[in-house]
C-alpha cells in the first residue's frame, strides 16, 4: 500500500498518512498496554542484566557490562538448568502434548460419539484445572505412597520413587497431562478440515491408511502443526508453578529448569542482575525455537 | 493444497460408492481399537483426579486415594466459611473477571485494523505478538515488581487488573485476528458505501459474526487468569484481597498444625467451580464444539 503513493503529491501523501492513522486508532489501548507492562519491563530486565543488582539493602548497582553473562557460561548449575529445561521441552511438549494430542484427535474421529464426549472432557479438565492444583494432584499421583506405584504394585510390575529417581520424568508426564487439551483442539479442528476427497482419491490409488496419514493428512494441516509446536513450545519453556509445587527443582537440582533457576536466583537470593540475565537466556532460547516453526509457516503467510 | 483439490470429483465419488459396502465391514476392527485405545488414554486422564475426589470428602487427611469407609462432608463444611472460601473467590472474580474483560475489549479493538488494512508493519508486529505470547512471567515480575513499588501500586487491584490483563493480550489478539479473518470483508463494503464508519461495521456487522470466536477468546484468557499464581501473589499483598489461586497456599501454612489434605482438596474443588462453570455455559453456546483450534492455522 505504502509503495502505491511514491508518486502522490505532498497533500495526498499527508492525508494518505493521517488516513493510516486514523485506521490504527483502534490499535492505541493494545500498544499502549503492552508498552507500559510489557515492553517496559523488559527493557528494564536487559539494564539489570549488565548490572550487579541486588535486593539485599543498601548495596549500590553498578554497570557491570557482561559479567553476569560470563558467570552464567561459567556456572555448571546454569548449564544443568539449561539441559533440564529443553529435556522438558522435548519431551512434553515436542513429543508428549503434541503426538499425544495429535493422537487423541485422529482417534476421536474413529470412535464412538458419547466415547468422544467424555474423554473430551477427560482431558479438558485437566487442562482446566488451575496450575497449583494440577502440581499438588501430580504429586499426589507420583509420591512414593502415591496412586501410580500402587497401580504398579496392582499390576507386579516394579514401583519407584518417581519423584527422587526420575523427577524430570515426573514432571515432564505432568505437563503432558496438563496441556494436551491445547494440542488435542487444535488438532482436532484442523482434521475437520482436511477435504475428505483427498482420502479417498489416495485410497483408491492404493495408499493404506498409515501412508494415507504421512502423505496427505499431515501435509495438509502443517501449519496448525507448526502454529500448534510453537505455542506450546514457548509456554513449557516458561511453566514454573507445576514444577515448583511437585518438586520445588529437586531432589538435588534434578528438575531444575531455567524458570525455577531464575526464580531461586532473582527472587530467593536476591541476585536481580544475574537472575534477570539468566532470563533473557531463556527469551532467546524460546526466539530460537519460533524461528525454526516460522520456517515452516513462511511459504504461504501474508 | 491447490494442486491436490483438482482431483477428479465425479471419479472419486463413483470410488466411495462402490467400495462403500466392502469399508464398513472392514472399518468396524479399526474402530473398536480406537475405541479402546482412547478409554485407555480416558482413564490415564481420569486416575490423577481421583484424589481430590476421595481425599476431599474422607475424614482423613491423607494423600492416599482410598474410598473412605463412611462420607463426610467435614472438609467441605471447615472451608465454606468467607475468609477461606468466599472472599478469595470474589477476589478472583474480581481480578480475573476485569482482566478478562479488558483483555477482550482491547484485543476486539486491536484485531480490527490488524485483520481489514494491509500494511507493511503488519506481519512484523503479529510475529512479535505471537512471540511474546510465551514470555517467562517470572522473569519480567522482577521489574514490573519495582515498577508497582516506585509508583506506590503495590496492592491496589485496578493496576493489578490492568497488569494481568495486558499479559494475557499478545494470544488474545493474535487469536482474535484469526477469527476476525474468517468474517467476509465484503459484508462489510456494503455497509461502508452506505455511509457506516468502520466501528459501526466492526459492532453491527463483524462482533455478530464472530460470537464464537470472542467466547473461546474469553474462555481461554479467563482459564489462564484463574490459574494464575504468581502475578497476584508478587502484585498483591492485603490478605483480605487475595484471590483463591494464592490463598490456597494457606493450607500449608504450619500454624495450623500439618498439612490439611482433606481440606486441600474440599477446596480445590470448589476453586474449580467457576472455571467448570464458565465453560460448561459457554461452550453450550458453541453449540457443543470448542473451535480454540479454527483460529490457530497460523
Amino acid at each position: 500500500m505504502s509503495s502505491t503513493v511514491v508518486d502522490a503529491p505532498a497533500g495526498a501523501r499527508s492525508a494518505h498518512r493521517r488516513r493510516t492513522l486514523v485506521r490504527g486508532l483502534p490499535l492505541l489501548p493494545a500498544i499502549v498496554l503492552l508498552l507500559a507492562f510489557l515492553a517496559g519491563p523488559i527493557a528494564y530486565c536487559v539494564y539489570y542484566a549488565f548490572t550487579d543488582m541486588q535486593l539485599t539493602g543498601a548495596a549500590e548497582t553498578h554497570f557491570v557490562g557482561a559479567a553476569n553473562f560470563t558467570k552464567a557460561f561459567e556456572d555448571d548449575r546454569f548449564y544443568h538448568a539449561i539441559w533440564e529445561t529443553l529435556v522438558f521441552t522435548v519431551l512434553s511438549a515436542i513429543v508428549g502434548q503434541n503426538i499425544l494430542g495429535l493422537v487423541i484427535a485422529v482417534l476421536m474421529r474413529a470412535a464412538s460419539a458419547v466415547l468422544r464426549q467424555i474423554v473430551g472432557a477427560l482431558v479438558i479438565a485437566a487442562w482446566v484445572v488451575p496450575e497449583i492444583v494440577a502440581g499438588y494432584l501430580m504429586y499426589a499421583f507420583f509420591r512414593d505412597e502415591g496412586t501410580l506405584n500402587e497401580i504398579l504394585g496392582f499390576l507386579h510390575l516394579p514401583q519407584q520413587n518417581w519423584l527422587y529417581t526420575l523427577p524430570i520424568l515426573a514432571v515432564s508426564l505432568a505437563n503432558v497431562w496438563r496441556g494436551t487439551a491445547f494440542s488435542m483442539l487444535v488438532y482436532g479442528a484442523a482434521l475437520a478440515e482436511v477435504p475428505q476427497e483427498l482420502n479417498e482419491a489416495a485410497a483408491m490409488d492404493g495408499a493404506g491408511a498409515l501412508q494415507r496419514f504421512w502423505h496427505v493428512t499431515i501435509p495438509v494441516i502443517r501449519r496448525s502443526i507448526a502454529t500448534n509446536l510453537m505455542l506450546i513450545t514457548l509456554q513449557t519453556l516458561s511453566v514454573f508453578g507445576l514444577i515448583f509445587a511437585m518438586t520445588k527443582g529437586g531432589p538435588s537440582n534434578k528438575s531444575t529448569t531455567l524458570p525455577i533457576y531464575t526464580y531461586q536466583t532473582a527472587l530467593q537470593n536476591y541476585e536481580i542482575g544475574y537472575g534477570t540475565a539468566m532470563a533473557l537466556v531463556l527469551l532467546v532460547i524460546g526466539a530460537l525455537f519460533s524461528l525454526v516453526y516460522l520456517k515452516a509457516l513462511r511459504p504461504e503467510a501474508d | 493444497m491447490a494442486q491436490l483439490s483438482t482431483v477428479d470429483s465425479p471419479v472419486s465419488t463413483v470410488a466411495t460408492a462402490r467400495t462403500r459396502p466392502r469399508k464398513q465391514g472392514r472399518r468396524f476392527a479399526p474402530r473398536l481399537a480406537a475405541n479402546l485405545v482412547l478409554v485407555l488414554i480416558g482413564l490415564a486422564f481420569l486416575v490423577p483426579m481421583l484424589w481430590v475426589l476421595t481425599a476431599s470428602l474422607s475424614p482423613e487427611q491423607s494423600l492416599r486415594v482410598r474410598w473412605p469407609d463412611h462420607l463426610s462432608g467435614a472438609n467441605f463444611a471447615h472451608v465454606a466459611t468467607v475468609d477461606t472460601l468466599f472472599r478469595p473467590i470474589l477476589n478472583g472474580l474480581i481480578l480475573c473477571g476485569g482482566g478478562t474483560l479488558l483483555t477482550v475489549v482491547v484485543s476486539v479493538l486491536a484485531a480490527y485494523p490488524l485483520s481489514r488494512y494491509r500494511s507493511r508493519a503488519k506481519r512484523p508486529f503479529l510475529l512479535t505478538v505471537l512471540f511474546s505470547t510465551g514470555l517467562p512471567i517470572t522473569a519480567i515480575m522482577i521489574p514490573v515488581y519495582a515498577m508497582f513499588t516506585q509508583l506506590n501500586l503495590i496492592d491496589q487491584m485496578g493496576w493489578a487488573v490492568l497488569f494481568l490483563g495486558t499479559t494475557a493480550l499478545p494470544f488474545a489478539i493474535w487469536l482474535m485476528k484469526n477469527f476476525m479473518d474468517a468474517v467476509p470483508v465484503e459484508l462489510e463494503e456494503v455497509a461502508w458505501t452506505d455511509g457506516a464508519g468502520p466501528m459501526q461495521t466492526l459492532r453491527r456487522i463483524v462482533l455478530p459474526l464472530m460470537w464464537p470466536g470472542v467466547i473461546v477468546v474469553t474462555i481461554f484468557t479467563f482459564i489462564q487468569m484463574w490459574g494464575n499464581f504468581f502475578v497476584p501473589f508478587v502484585l498483591l499483598i492485603d490478605p483480605n484481597q487475595l484471590p483463591a489461586s494464592v490463598s490456597i497456599f494457606t493450607f500449608f501454612d504450619p500454624a495450623h498444625g500439618g498439612v490439611q489434605y482433606g481440606e486441600l482438596a474440599a477446596f480445590s474443588i470448589c476453586y474449580c467451580v467457576p472455571v467448570a462453570v464458565l465453560y460448561l455455559v459457554m461452550s453450550r453456546k458453541l453449540s457443543g464444539s470448542f473451535a480454540l483450534g479454527g483460529a490457530l492455522k497460523g
